[in-house]
């Protein structure tokens, strides 16, 4: 995408500083091939296909809930609490303001909020999901690697959003070691 | 009594006399100034303050953000700093800027000597400076609004923003929209009715289409906004939970009209931008504009696509994926129109002999940041990849690349190509270069960096960063180009210093522009033109490049001075044939004196004195009346002599009066706040929590019935009056009179209706959206009172005829329209709970 950019942008400024040379090579274009051609034509062939692309993609990351594990994040004022389906109350990560979840397979969390709208984001592995008070959103992620990964707030909530971090730890299928960490407390 | 000028005068006497009427005054008459020029140049100074400090705040914050952990602000006065910036730089400097030129030039650009209610122009802009200057005092005393200039609620509810930070932007932004929806209808009237002889619509200059398109946006584009303010507001002071989700109100809410209104926002600001574009590519090409049909019908376009777009903000919030995919494909569209405007200029400069002139440096830096910033804007509006970026740096370099490419660059060429309109002078050229170049690496070292700053995460509105998560270097580059940035403004303004003071003086029309504001002497005389000219092409000056010259002979219409009167033409809104001679207000302090009196309102507002706030209102409806009761005439009159042989009706003995198009055009824009607030209404109720509210309406549908017969019949009563007038049979006052009192009763239904069968508005979002809905309704109906007594007061004191009909149309529009709204409301108030089986 960012390359397409690239070629889009010098093109059109390679005509203007053409333009700028006085030369008559392009004087005689009719001005229609201009207009429909290069701005009608052109955007769709390049939009449509970008979206083709797009659009696919943005349903597979939304999924269809209820088929894999899924996690609770609650935001507040200005913090993470987690809770897990097995019932386990997430005060481990409450605590810690950490999330467990399991590593090389799809993860659901359902994100919501107590006071002001903050949005769950964990950069390396998903795009974001607000955090609305009153309703629950969505977010499918995926760790494919075991280990730590920097969550954090990413919608404005007031003077501690700066600081509203979490941590994300992906412990390797089959190992509930890493999960059981928090539940001895 | 009345002098023929043609021929009679010279020029300069001719100038002396057309001087003497028009000049502004000097002292302190100058508050009392209505004169367009003067008007405009203020905006224009004041929102170029308001730039400077809006520009000094984004200083401090790059500081602040130089350094990871730096300890030099805190998050207190960084989030004060982040949301003025934001506001400042959006309602403080862009649109009244874009008023400001508008007001400047529409009147040369279209042979007029002033717009439609030059006094209308001056109440906007003491409302702009007021509210302006209260916002930015907040900020001294340390109380300014800290929730970002986007206000998402809850955040900025009471609850959690219990200090008057929030009101000071709720009140504050909202003092200023109404200079913005004043400017919005004096434009359109004055696009479609006031311009010279023979400009037919398709003669108009594109810049005139621009700001007629934008103008037409702001009328539709603002009251979302003010809505949504006023709902939080009345949230924030009475406790009616509009947006609280524990009490069944929606945040969501908030931001549907937030974005409502901030998309086309975006475009509102770049149409003119892009009008600036239109206009001096063809200049300094030496060629005419390629494709104009084009470019009008890409501009109506992208205003229809702006309003389509405003989801595309809100795509991180859950909502289903199918609706964000038809947003997306909506967002992606908005690229076509631009790029035929882009083709259209790069095919207009390709067939042209170009030189690089001051204003074409600026174009081309334009050219280069916007175009960039469109690409990134396309990766935004793709759903997924907006979903990673949404809420970093990305997207706040993506929007700088988008304004300050797509809005500032033009703006800073418009300001060196129509300076010299103003000053009679040129630009010194060194200075002006090394500003452009200053600014152009200074943005770009700015924000092409941020890009990569928030690809690797980085969010927005944090006051501070930990070190060691690869954000500091580019952070520290993007200080760096600030602060070069700001160099480049300062010198900027060095230069514009220099020109008023050392610039070399020149005759007429130095770039040899086409258009008429180039067909005056500079610097611009008070009254633009001596004479009027016939017009018959898009190009008057190139079919006769001698033109200003005979305008000054006082050669066109109007060419005179008659009984010390300020005149200009109304013509036919699509043929441009004149209809009617406009005779324009004198210098007046009723627009700095109703503007007063809204201060009044919104202050008593903002400290809580709530009892007292209707004192505000009170007096702002005498200025009212007696603004309106200054025009019209005792008698009808006979066709005045209009010049190039001409006879033409003055204004008030017209077919089609600017003050009865000014009505509707203020109605399209009610009546958009009107259908938000019933969007609003169905919105909470199929998509908040906490529904069904624990009581609905109960009983009094007889009341109903009784009320809305009340609101009809005073519709029918005052278009009877108007009909009586109109075939001049006896009863027209009367039957004005049962109007009002059909209003008054049919105010006093609704509410009654909500004293004795809704919910209190304080406990449920039901309650609150009910009251909302009557209250509209109630308030309607006693502005409709107001004005049938008014039209009583004009028919007794002798100034309604047959011919001068318009007190009598105005109240018959205005009651239909309170009765359709009311009809409307009841129907939800009544009809909703029976259709929904008691909500979703």
């Amino acid at each position: 995408m960012i390359a397409g950019s690239a070629v889009i942008l010098s093109g059109v400024l390679g005509l203007i500083g053409y333009a700028f040379l006085n030369r008559d090579g392009l004087r005689d274009v009719p001005d229609r091939v201009w207009l429909i051609g290069g701005g009608v034509g052109f955007p769709m062939v390049v939009l449509t296909a970008l979206l083709a692309w797009a659009l696919p993609t943005g349903e597979s990351m939304t999924g269809a809930r209820g088929e894999v594990y899924e996690v609770q994040a609650e935001a507040y004022q200005w913090g993470w609490r987690f809770s897990y389906p097995d019932g386990a109350p997430g005060e481990t990560g409450s605590e810690a303001g950490v999330l467990y979840i399991p590593a090389g397979e799809p993860v659901d969390v359902a994100v919501t909020a107590v006071d002001v709208i903050h949005a769950f984001w964990i950069p390396r592995l998903a795009g974001k999901i607000d955090a609305i008070p009153g309703q629950t959103t969505h977010l499918r992620i995926q760790a494919d690697e075991p280990g730590e990964y920097r969550g954090q707030c990413a919608e404005f909530c007031g003077l501690g959003h700066a600081g509203m971090n979490f941590m994300v730890v992906a412990y390797a299928p089959g190992d509930t070691g890493a999960a059981g960490e928090g539940d001895e407390r | 009594m009345s002098e023929q000028g043609t021929g009679r005068m010279t020029p300069i006497g001719l100038h002396r006399a057309l001087d003497a009427i028009w000049r502004a005054p000097k002292g302190l008459a100058a508050f009392s100034t209505v004169n367009h020029s003067v008007v405009g140049r203020r905006f224009i100074v004041t929102a170029f303050v308001f730039f400077a400090i809006g520009g000094l705040m984004a200083m401090l914050m790059r500081a602040q953000l130089a350094r990871p952990q730096n300890p030099f602000l805190g998050p207190e006065v960084y989030n004060q700093l982040f949301t003025l910036h934001g506001t400042v730089m959006m309602f403080l400097f862009a649109i009244p800027l874009i008023e400001g030129v508008a007001l400047y030039l529409l009147p040369k650009l279209l042979g007029a000597r002033d717009l439609a209610y030059p006094r209308l122009s001056a109440f906007g802009y003491w409302c702009y400076l007021f509210g302006g200057v209260a916002i930015l005092a907040s900020f001294v005393f340390g109380v300014a609004p800290d929730g970002g200039w986007f206000m998402y609620v809850p955040l900025a509810s009471k609850a959690y923003s219990p200090g008057i930070n929030a009101d000071v932007w709720l009140l504050g932004v909202t003092f200023v929209e109404v200079s913005a929806i004043c400017a919005a209808v004096e434009f359109v009237v004055t696009v479609l009715k006031v311009r010279t002889g023979g400009m037919a619509l398709h003669r108009m200059p594109l810049m005139a289409w621009y700001l007629l398109i934008t103008a037409a946006m702001m009328l539709v584009g603002f009251p979302p906004l003010i809505l949504g303010s006023v709902l939080l507001e009345i949230e924030r002071a009475f406790g009616w939970p509009f947006f609280a989700p524990d009490a069944g109100g929606a945040p969501l809410l908030w931001q549907h009209l937030f974005w409502l209104f901030g998309h086309p926002e975006v475009y509102i600001i770049f149409l003119p931008a892009a009008g600036v574009v239109s206009t001096l590519i063809p200049v300094f090409a030496r060629t005419r504009i390629v494709g104009y049909a084009w470019i009008v019908a890409a501009i109506i376009a992208l205003a229809f696509l702006s309003f389509g777009l405003w989801v595309h903000h809100m795509f991180t919030t859950g909502i289903p994926h199918l609706a964000l995919a038809f947003f997306s494909a909506a967002s992606t569209l908005v690229a076509i129109p631009t790029a035929v405007q882009i083709f259209a200029w790069t095919a207009t400069l390709l067939k042209g002999r170009l030189h690089l002139s001051l204003p074409m440096l600026y174009l081309l830096g334009f050219f280069s940041v916007f175009i960039f910033g469109g690409l990134t804007g396309v990766m935004l509006a793709i759903v997924p990849f907006d979903w990673q970026v949404h809420d970093t740096h990305f997207v706040v370099a993506h929007l700088h690349y988008v304004l300050i490419g797509g809005f500032v660059f033009p703006m800073l060429a418009a300001v060196y190509y129509w300076l010299p309109l103003m000053t009679g002078r040129l630009p010194v050229f060194s200075v002006s270069r090394t500003a452009f170049w200053l600014i152009f690496i200074g943005f770009n070292t700015t924000f092409l960096v941020m890009h990569l700053t928030g690809l690797l995460g980085m969010p927005r509105r944090v006051f501070t960063y930990e070190a060691g998560l690869g954000w500091d270097l580019p952070n520290l580059i993007s200080s760096f180009g600030g602060f070069v940035m700001a160099a480049g403004f300062a010198v900027f303004t060095l230069d514009l210093v220099l020109q008023f003071r050392f610039g070399r003086r020149f005759r007429r029309n130095p770039w040899k522009g086409t258009t008429l504001d180039w067909a005056m002497p500079t610097p611009a005389p008070s009254y633009n033109f001596a004479a009027l000219p016939r017009v018959s092409s898009r190009d008057p000056l190139i079919d006769d490049p001698d033109l200003g010259a005979q305008l000054a002979r006082g050669e066109g219409y109007l060419g005179r001075v008659r009984d010390g009167q300020m005149e200009t033409l109304g013509v036919d809104m699509a043929t441009g044939e004149p209809d009617q001679i406009i005779v324009l207000p004198q210098n007046d302090y009723l627009p700095i004196l109703t503007a007063l009196s809204l201060a009044i309102f919104f202050g008593c507002f903002l400290f809580g004195f709530y009892a007292f706030s209707p004192v505000g209102l009170g007096l702002a409806a005498v200025c009212v009346w007696r603004w309106l009761w200054s025009m019209g005439a005792k008698n009808d009159g006979e066709p005045e002599a209009a010049g190039l042989g001409l006879e033409l009706p003055l204004y008030h003995s017209a077919a089609r009066p600017p003050v009865w198009l000014g009505l509707i055009y203020f109605l399209v824009a009610n009546g958009t706040f009107f259908a938000s607030l019933l969007f609003g209404y169905l919105f909470l109720w199929t998509i908040a929590p906490n529904w069904p509210p624990p009581r609905m309406i109960e009983g009094g549908i007889g009341l109903a019935v009784l009320t809305a017969s009340g609101l009809i019949l005073s519709a029918v009563s005052a278009g009877r009056a108007r009909a009586l007038n109109a075939s001049a049979r006896p009863g027209r006052d009367l039957f004005q009179a049962l109007a009002g009192i059909f209003s008054v009763l049919g105010g006093a239904g609704l509410v009654a209706i909500l004293i004795m069968a809704a919910p209190p508005p304080t406990g449920h979002a039901y309650g609150a959206a009910t009251a909302a809905l009557l209250g509209y309704g109630f308030l309607h109906a006693g502005v409709g009172a107001l004005f049938s007594a008014y039209a009583v007061a004009r028919g007794q004191a002798g100034f309604i005829s047959p011919v001068r009909a318009t007190d009598a149309r105005a109240p018959a529009l205005w009651h239909a329209y309170t009765a359709v709204c009311a009809l409307a409301g009841l129907v939800f108030v009544y009809g909703l709970p029976l259709a929904m089986g008691g909500g979703a």
